[in-house]
């Protein structure tokens, strides 16, 4: 299983060679409550690290998603416009929002792995 | 909780109702016409509608008795107390009805030439007057149609004035974090970018951040004043200077005004715009949500560019200007909505200042802040509010005092639907978790507000005794209950569609 | 003091100040720089009894000629009709008039089913899938309706028909005047000559017409909406007056992407203009861009239909800058008014309505083309046609005769387009149900005396 790391703002990658799928962890998926509706990139979409890339909305509240890590969008998870609340029910699998080829693995080194994600929420609490 | 249902399905007076579309049938009619005279041929072009539309035919009993059904499952300020924030749910005196509806004033066209509709123009007048007095500003737009029109006018005023100055790059707007949406919203209208002022933990806005926000490029501040937090911004004339200083203007966001109407002119305040709402600090009526009404005033700086129309007055009387053209000395920045403003509205908000009078909106805003601080005072103990006294005419709490309830704002205010209240505000402003904002208004009597209390704490007392499922089964006693948003949402119907 | 509409009493006063802790009301204000604070009311009139107030207002009311006393020819976006009473006594049910924005759905069923039937009701009557619960008027729903176009397309430019509403134009470019986005305005087009197709390009966001045109004229749109489509650009229609939708083929079924228009002349009366009704539709797939609030339907924990808002992510409260639209309050009370003179209507009184407002605009120009000099600027119209009057006639000049006959004669073009000499001689004429043809044979009459 290919490792996992984190951002502050709760998204997840996990990297298998030069591709990377991107989600929301389950601290954020519980956060927004029950998702509605989830505004995906499309393929070919350039993305930089930190910025938008997606958009993630529940009943009461519109969240941004930002890229990890930058690269080109290879894949959007299409049941999510069928079935967002894949994201509330798994957010680390099946509720994945897109894959993308990445530009730079350097720049997964400024991410956390788990175990550091999982210290930081504590402190959220 | 579950009771034996009736055969009707009708609980008492809770009368079920289906939709329009559900009771017409075709044959049926509730309007009745003579039949058209007799013409050679049509002038349609061809273009005649060739397919049923699928509207409902009904008569006029069922028509009443369905409307009337409806309004029976609607809670309204004529029912009770509404402690909205923010929202001023004042009492909507019948004496405006009656004055909306007078021939001279309901029956007359936009478009009739000038001279025949003198009386119209000065109604339009005679307001604005009143709300330039109450401000101390020396010109008012009266076009636009709610608060956030108010807004977005004000705002492409001072934009209009920036670019008329030649200072263009004057393009972000600072706007505190506690701010109503419609603030960054209108500000993007505008083409501003939007940034945020935190606020101190007293919960008004940090001065020292705010000074260091300004720089050459900001286009104004928006701030309500008193704030979101129900609290009234006292540095606000150092802030005012502030931003003079650093040449941009100061927009204030009026929805608050019942606050201080009739006790403080903004203009003393420093303020070079702000939208008043009609619908909430002048008593006309919020209709289910709207229409409103959003006047504008402004600066000396600002007048030359408010939008058109404008009314004035000179030899011949009224005049309305519609045209740049015809008001040389004017840059209206444009036209913000059709016709000449709300004017049904001004009627109503012209009947409710001339019945308060000076006298009248000195001692109603006194009794908003006094009803505020009451129920800040009676339910200190048994709620947390967020920020000491006094407060405004607004006081907030928030959630602390449901920490290991396992019960949240939202089941707390669902309680109260069952106690027969409309709740409060919930979750606004968002710096404080979980908030809960009451304004109760000058309309509401002691013993109103007394009882409001009684219910709040015994509450209050049940939430902190662990009854929590019965705060999650809440209301249990309303025609529906706990309807599914997520569901909404995800699958939108939002029409009702033939079989 | 003691008022009709401030309940305390000073012993109320003096309770509630006791259990705050504070001397005086005064005193709860001392965040109030004190230069700024004032402790008694300003110099403005004192307070007034009803009585004095109703006199005030009547004396107003009498200064003006109101339609109900001289009979009424001008419609330009605002058509009398004549209001059935049952709408006005709804109206006033507190429960309607006095609610709030249905924010708690458990005790606002009644405005979210209006609001779901309104919807319902707009959609049918422009041939559109979806309809948001109304904007403020027509001519902000056509900006909004523009921006959305431009938000759809990611493109930029917006072209405004020569027929379109001039109010609706003007508020159109006036709103889009700091975003970035152009509003390409075509001259005033009377006589239906204008050439849209031939300027839509790629850079086209969308094209916004109006149907019948603000001067007359009805057009089959749906050449005007493939050309858009082709060239990836939408098409905006706006409505005059929706009582037409009862004779005239709608703008969904010609192939409109955005319906807007004004509703106020269902269910509010004239009121001097204002408020207006904010008609909005769209097709189901631009909802989620679509600005305004929706109700929508759903169940509840018994599993029983009712209505919330929905999709509120769109909105203001919620997206803050990056929201669809500002709009918050929006035209509620006249939705319901509406709503409720439409179900009184049904189908078959909105189709008998719209006949009889046609066929007594036919017999107002039959009755007008007698006039030496007067001829019709439009083959075809619903209730409102331009008639231009001569060469050497001005139509201002006109109006203001007939109202000192007592007759109020239509709008003269040139107060939309004061800076259009060839303009000067045209006059807009609208003919409702409330319309009698001695009404028309008394104007007929006087504008024949006013041009000799």
């Amino acid at each position: 299983m290919s490792e996992m790391r984190f951002t502050k703002d709760h998204e997840w990658i996990r990297v298998d060679g030069a591709e990377g799928t991107v989600g929301i962890t389950d601290y954020a998926q519980h956060a927004l409550g029950d998702v509605v509706f989830v505004e995906l990139p499309a393929a070919g979409r350039e993305v930089a690290q930190g910025a938008e890339a997606a958009v993630v909305e529940s009943v009461k509240a519109a969240s941004e998603v930002y890229a990890p890590v930058s690269g080109t969008v290879t894949a959007a998870n299409a049941a999510l416009q069928e079935t967002p609340a894949l994201v509330n029910e798994s957010p680390e699998g099946d509720g994945w929002f897109f894959r993308l080829r990445l530009a730079d693995a350097g720049q997964l080194a400024v991410l956390m792995d788990r175990a550091a994600y999982d210290e930081f929420v504590k402190t959220l609490e | 909780m579950t009771e034996a249902p009736t055969i009707s399905g009708n609980r008492g007076l809770q009368l079920e109702e289906p939709l329009i579309f559900e009771l017409g049938r075709p044959g049926r009619a509730g309007i009745d016409l003579p039949p058209p005279p007799p013409v050679d041929h049509d002038r349609l072009a061809g273009m005649r509608r060739s397919g049923p539309i699928g509207l409902p035919d009904l008569a006029e009993p069922q028509v009443v008795r369905h409307y009337t059904r409806l309004s029976q499952k609607n809670y309204g300020i004529d029912s009770g107390l509404y402690p909205l924030g923010s929202c001023t749910m004042k009492h909507n005196p019948r004496l405006s009805e009656k004055m909306a509806r007078l021939p001279g004033l309901a029956d007359i066209h936009p478009f009739q030439p000038m001279s025949t509709v003198q009386g119209a123009l000065e109604v339009i007048d005679r307001l604005a007057g009143w709300l330039k007095a109450l401000t101390g500003m020396p010109a008012v737009a009266m076009a636009p149609a709610a608060g956030a029109h108010g807004e977005w006018c004000g705002l492409m005023a001072i934009r209009a004035c920036h670019e008329h100055r030649g200072q263009s790059l004057r393009r972000r707007v600072l706007v505190p974090e506690s701010a109503h949406g419609t603030n960054p919203a209108s500000a993007a209208m505008c083409g501003f970018t939007v940034d945020s002022i935190p606020a101190r933990d007293d919960g008004r806005v940090d001065l020292a951040a705010l000074k260091a926000k300004l720089g050459d490029d900001v286009a104004c501040l928006m701030l309500t004043n008193p704030n979101t937090c129900g609290l009234f911004e006292g540095e606000i004339q150092e802030i005012a200077a502030a931003v003079h200083a650093a040449g941009a203007f100061f927009y204030c966001d009026g929805a608050n005004f019942n606050a201080i109407v009739g006790r403080v002119r903004v203009a003393d305040l420093g303020v070079d715009a702000m939208h008043i709402n009609l619908h909430k600090t002048f008593a006309t009526p919020h209709g289910g949500g709207g229409p409103g009404s959003g006047p504008t005033v402004l600066s000396a700086d600002l007048a030359p560019f408010a939008p058109l129309p404008h009314v004035v007055h000179g030899a011949q009387g009224f005049r309305l200007v519609e045209h740049a053209a015809e008001a040389p000395d004017a840059r209206p920045f444009g036209r913000v909505k059709g016709y000449h403003g709300q004017f049904g509205v001004f009627v109503r908000a012209l009947a409710y200042i001339m019945s308060m009078g000076g006298d009248g909106l000195f001692q109603a805003s006194g009794d908003a802040v006094l009803n505020a601080n009451y129920l800040l005072a009676r339910l200190g103990e048994a709620l947390t509010p967020s920020f000491p006294g006094p407060c405004m005419h607004e006081c907030l709490f928030d959630d602390r005092f449901l920490k290991d309830s396992g019960i949240t704002t939202l089941d707390f205010a669902k309680a109260l639907i069952d106690e027969g209240f409309h709740p409060m505000t919930m979750y606004f402003p968002l710096v404080v978790h979980g908030a809960l904002l009451m304004e109760p208004t000058e309309s509401e009597s002691l013993e109103s507000l007394d009882q409001f209390v009684a219910v709040v704490q015994g509450l209050a007392a049940r939430a902190k005794a662990g009854n929590a499922e019965e705060f999650k089964q809440a209301p249990r006693l309303t025609p529906r209950r706990r309807l599914d948003e997520t569901l909404a949402a995800r699958n939108p119907v939002l029409r009702w569609k033939a079989e | 003091m003691s008022h009709r509409y401030l309940p305390h009493t000073e012993a109320d006063r003096g309770a509630m100040l006791a259990a705050i802790g504070a001397a005086d009301i005064g005193a709860l204000y001392r965040d109030v720089p004190a230069s700024a604070r004032r402790d008694r009311p300003l110099d403005l009139p004192a307070s007034q009894s009803e009585m004095e107030v109703e006199r005030a207002f009547q004396r107003m009311a009498m200064t003006n000629l109101s339609a109900a006393c001289a009979p009424c020819f001008i419609g330009a976006g605002l058509y009398r009709h004549h209001i059935p009473a049952a709408v006005d006594q709804l109206l006033l049910r507190g429960e309607f008039l006095t609610a709030y924005t249905p924010y708690q759905p458990e005790v606002s069923q009644g405005t979210l089913q209006a609001m779901f039937e309104y919807q319902t009701q707009v959609a049918l009557i422009t041939g559109m899938e979806v309809a948001n619960a109304s904007m403020y008027d027509g001519a902000t729903a056509c900006a909004e309706a523009a921006v959305m176009a431009c938000r759809i397309t990611r493109r930029h430019q917006v072209l405004l028909s020569g027929g379109l509403h001039p109010h609706f134009r003007a508020t159109t470019q006036t709103v889009l005047r700091y975003t970035g986005m152009e509003a390409d305005a075509l001259a005033p087009d009377p006589v239906g000559t204008e050439d849209l197709i031939g300027r839509i390009d790629a850079a086209t966001a969308c094209v916004v017409v109006q149907n019948p045109g603000f001067f007359g004229g009805i057009r089959d749109l749906r050449a005007l909406a493939d050309a858009c489509h082709a060239a990836g650009a939408l098409l905006v229609v706006a409505v005059a007056d929706p009582v037409g939708l009862g004779l005239i083929a709608p703008p969904g079924a010609m192939g409109a992407d955005i319906v807007v228009g004004d509703g106020q002349s269902l269910g509010m009366g004239l009121s001097f203009g204002g408020p207006g009704l904010g008609l909005f539709a769209t097709r189901d797939k631009y909802v989620r861009q679509m600005p305004g609030r929706l109700a929508g339907q759903t169940v509840d924990v018994d599993g029983k239909r009712g209505f919330v808002l929905t999709l509120s992510t769109r909105e203001q409260h919620i997206r803050r800058e990056k929201a669809t639209s500002n709009i918050c309050t929006n035209s509620g009370l006249c939705a319901v008014a509406f709503s409720i003179h439409l179900s009184l209507l049904g189908e078959g009184g909105l189709t008998r309505l719209a006949e009889l407002n046609h066929a007594n605009a036919v017999l107002l120009e039959t009755k007008l083309r007698p006039i030496k000099g007067l001829r019709v600027l439009a083959n075809s119209y619903f209730n409102e046609f331009a008639v231009h009057l001569g060469d050497q006639a001005d139509a201002a000049q006109a109006v203001e005769r007939l109202a000192a006959k007592g007759i109020l004669g239509g709008v003269p073009a040139s107060r939309f387009y004061p800076s259009y000499p060839e303009l000067a001689p045209v006059l807009l004429l609208a003919a409702t149900e409330t319309n009698t043809e001695a009404e028309m044979d008394a104007l007929a009459a006087a504008l024949a005396e006013v041009l000799r």
